[in-house]
């Protein structure tokens, strides 16, 4: 893990809450007081309605792939070893889109609309990812 | 007549030299781009007192005002990605309307085909400071996955192909042919085009834009000296800009881009629509972006590009004339394609294409699309 050479979220004092809660295997997202919204990335005011009466709260980690790209030619030569990897956007069951990589998953399986769940990834001691696999049919 | 109609005219255009240039630094392609386009327009350097620019992380209007030696009366260096130089014409031509200026140079370099053999990395990607930035890198996102996150979106949502957008490919390399400054010009199929590597599903490598090295300048003047120029002014008609994110998850919805807003206020304000433009100049740096601008700027219905597009309708002698340089697929691109929209557009209008020519082409439709589907301008372009 101290080799680990991608690019690490360069956190500050209103995104820190979010990664020390994914350190935790936690997946928190931030909600307005007033307007009653979940927002992501996290920034202290509210983007729905400009209130800054914020509040963090536990989610489910459980959404849908609203798009994905299954990438053969990554940014930086850190990720080469991870290709094929898949880059999607998930949509939450609390109403917020977020980058991330979909994991335990056969490529040809993926489909826009499928159910998936967060799971973490300790990429260094200070910096759990949050990333998605298929939800197991039970 | 809309609030900017023909207070300006686009007089000089010229491209510095593209493609791989390995001994020329950003600037001195500035440099050698307007002075071609000041020739081109029959101006001299002390003409101008308006001065645009941006580059690929943004370019202080200062530093090429110090090279230059040019000391403005108004500056504007907005930062949209490639869709920059649509806004600066409309903020050039807004001056103007204004008294603030006469003449704006709107210019732009940058040598990322050259920096990338040099080792020169983008070391931003890998300080991913900003609250978008911190959510997105650490994934592996990037442009090209950005835009294949929305091809695959308009596929799903529409039954968009690969062979549709293959057809813009391949229309757009047939343009290329006819273009002895591109850089790709030997004909390509659909099937060239879906077999061709895989980079970004559904993206392949002949969806994406060429990286070259590459600069380009334009000169806008007021309408009362545009008349006495060199050649007939390419009136500025109509201009709108607008963005709606930066990082691509936040982008509300894959399948729409703020080119909804931009032309729908360029095409109000030219009292024009889309059945009046003869040809088109959409920022291509992948098929898919060119498909979402059809639609998004109405020249077809939202869903309907990959139709639109079926049957080489954008290639020579089809009946939507689109990219006719050949575009940031097969022309040039080296990271900032917009400004080379304007160029191809003013040399249509002024019917100096050649072989490229499109017949009687007299209202021209330019679309600068930037970032990750962020930003979009849209300049409409007439001759008298």
């Amino acid at each position: 893990m101290v080799d680990y050479k991608k690019p690490l979220p360069a956190i500050h004092e209103e995104t820190r809450p979010f990664w020390e809660k994914a350190k935790k295997h936690e997946l928190w997202l931030q909600k307005c007081r007033d307007c009653g919204k979940f927002r992501f990335y996290p920034r202290s005011i509210c983007p729905n309605c400009f209130s800054y009466n914020t509040e963090w709260s536990r989610v489910s980690g459980r959404g849908k792939i609203y798009s994905f790209t299954v990438s053969n030619r990554p940014p930086l030569q850190a990720f080469q070893k991870d290709v094929p990897y898949c880059l999607a956007l998930v949509d939450l069951e609390e109403g917020v889109r977020m980058m991330t990589n979909i994991v335990e998953c056969q490529w040809e399986d993926l489909k826009i609309d499928m159910p998936v769940e967060v799971v973490f990834e300790d990429v260094t001691p200070l910096i759990s990812l949050p990333k998605f696999r298929p939800t197991p049919v039970i | 007549m809309g609030t900017l109609t023909k207070k300006a005219a686009i007089v000089g255009v010229a491209e510095s030299d593209c493609g791989i240039v390995p001994d020329k630094s950003q600037m001195e392609l500035i440099a050698q781009a307007t002075s071609r386009a000041l020739n081109d327009a029959g101006l001299k350097k002390s003409d101008i007192d308006g001065l645009c620019c941006s580059g690929i992380f943004g370019l202080a209007t200062m530093e090429v005002g110090e090279y230059l030696n040019i000391q403005p009366r108004f500056t504007d260096a907005t930062h949209a990605g490639g869709a920059s130089f649509e806004m600066h014409v409309q903020h050039a031509a807004a001056a103007i309307a204004a008294g603030i200026c006469h003449t704006v140079l709107i210019c732009y370099a940058a040598t990322t085909y050259s920096d990338r053999k040099r080792g020169v990395f983008l070391t931003a990607l890998n300080e991913p400071t900003s609250s978008m930035a911190q959510f997105e890198m650490p994934y592996g996102g990037w442009l090209t996955g950005s835009y294949a996150l929305a091809a695959q979106r308009h596929m799903y949502q529409y039954g968009t192909t690969s062979e549709q957008l293959a057809e813009i490919a391949v229309a757009t390399r047939k343009w290329a042919s006819l273009n002895p400054l591109a850089m790709m010009r030997t004909p390509i199929t659909i099937a060239d085009v879906i077999h061709s590597p895989m980079i970004c599903s559904p993206l392949h490598l002949l969806d994406c834009c060429l990286v070259t090295d590459a600069g380009g300048a334009i000169i806008v003047t007021s309408a009362e000296r545009a008349r006495n120029l060199r050649h007939p002014p390419a009136w500025i008609l109509g201009c709108g800009e607008s963005h709606s994110h930066m990082g691509i998850s936040s982008m509300p919805d894959l399948t729409c881009t703020s080119a909804k807003i931009s032309g729908e206020a360029a095409f109000k304000m030219a009292g024009l629509t889309a059945k009046d433009i003869d040809v088109a100049e959409l920022y291509d740096c992948f098929t898919i972006t060119v498909l979402l601008q059809l639609e998004d700027l109405g020249f077809c219905r939202k869903g309907e590009g990959g139709f639109f597009v079926t049957g080489q309708t954008t290639a020579p002698g089809g009946k939507f004339p689109m990219n006719t340089n050949g575009g940031g697929l097969s022309f040039t691109h080296s990271g900032m394609y917009g400004i080379f929209l304007l160029i191809e557009a003013v040399r249509q209008l002024r019917g100096t294409c050649g072989e490229r020519q499109v017949p009687g082409a007299r209202v021209v439709l330019c679309n600068g699309i930037g970032v990750a589907l962020s930003s979009s301008s849209t300049v409409i372009l007439g001759r008298d």
